[in-house]
């Protein structure tokens, strides 16, 4: 597998397996934030989302700038490409596999059909 | 005979989906059209299984497949893949007919992984859940997750140019 890569999937993932960070993601991606607004919208203390902010910026999926007293957050996408990646991959490979499944399930059920007319006759 | 209708309103494509459940579990959910008691059945007989685990598209070949589907038996799948062969063994856990399999994959160096498999059927469709969980986050990362190598490759390679167009 890729090396390089590696650390980062784990902060990606690690920020990725929390509800709030993943809301956060997604408001972000509606519209840049304030902290203070992030808070506010999740019902959390500043200090609460300063921590969850920081976890999404060290791995990459968000972006700050502080601006006078106002520290305003942004999608950082850089990060997201990859992960996307890699689970679209996994997904690919399952989705082929069960596509294929569903052909064998509706030759048996078609099987059963034409087999339950024969025992009728 | 020849009463079957071919044209029997076309299903719509099950839409597969991924979730990273957290550091050491991925689920993939599946709807299949037809009911928990065929599709247990193309799970736990050989014959059927190897018909669609490793998709045609992948180029291997499935030399063998032994699956003794009770609670402490054991399955071996044996692929070629150019000129070695690789073999992915492990142990049932748990089979519950037409609702639940649970298997061991024993042939990674780092412990095993434990897929959980359940079947709802609802409305003469099954719900399929597949639930893996890896001995560690490492054991996912790295993909050794049951994929196939092409796939990997195929991963590999797409990572590999995100990378270089985003490593700038």
């Amino acid at each position: 597998m890729v090396q390089y890569s590696q650390n980062r999937f784990d902060a990606s993932f690690g920020a990725l397996s929390d509800a709030t960070r993943r809301g956060v993601l997604e408001q972000l991606g509606r519209a840049d934030a304030s902290i203070s607004a992030l808070a506010e919208r999740f019902h959390m203390t500043l200090t609460g989302m300063k921590k969850h902010v920081g976890v999404l910026e060290q791995a990459g999926l968000v972006t700050t700038e502080k601006v006078g007293r106002v520290r305003t957050c942004r999608l950082g996408l850089r990060g997201l490409q990859e992960e996307a990646a890699w689970i679209e991959m996994y997904r690919q490979i399952w989705s082929a596999r069960f596509d294929e499944l569903d052909n064998v399930v509706q030759e048996l059920t078609r099987k059963e059909r034409v087999d339950g007319r024969r025992k009728k006759k | 005979m020849g009463e079957e209708r071919k044209n029997e309103a076309t299903p719509m494509k099950n839409v597969t989906t991924v979730e990273r459940k957290s550091e050491r579990e991925l689920l993939v959910t599946r709807t299949v059209n037809g009911p928990a008691r065929l599709v247990f059945e193309v799970w736990t007989k050989a014959e059927l299984f190897r018909k669609w685990w490793v998709p045609k598209s992948y180029g291997l070949t499935l030399l063998s497949c032994e699956m003794d589907v009770r609670v402490g038996g054991q399955y071996r799948l044996v692929f070629r893949h150019e000129d070695s062969t690789m073999e992915f063994f492990g142990t049932y856990l748990e089979v519950t007919p037409n609702s639940r399999l649970v298997w061991t994959n024993d042939e990674g160096d780092n412990g095993k992984t434990i897929t959980t498999v359940t079947f709802e059927e609802n409305a003469g469709k099954t719900l399929l859940v597949v639930h893996d969980l890896y001995p560690s986050k490492e054991a996912i990362d790295s993909g050794s997750t049951g994929a196939m190598p092409e796939t990997l490759d195929q991963l590999d390679e797409l990572l590999a140019s995100l990378g270089s167009s985003t490593e700038s």
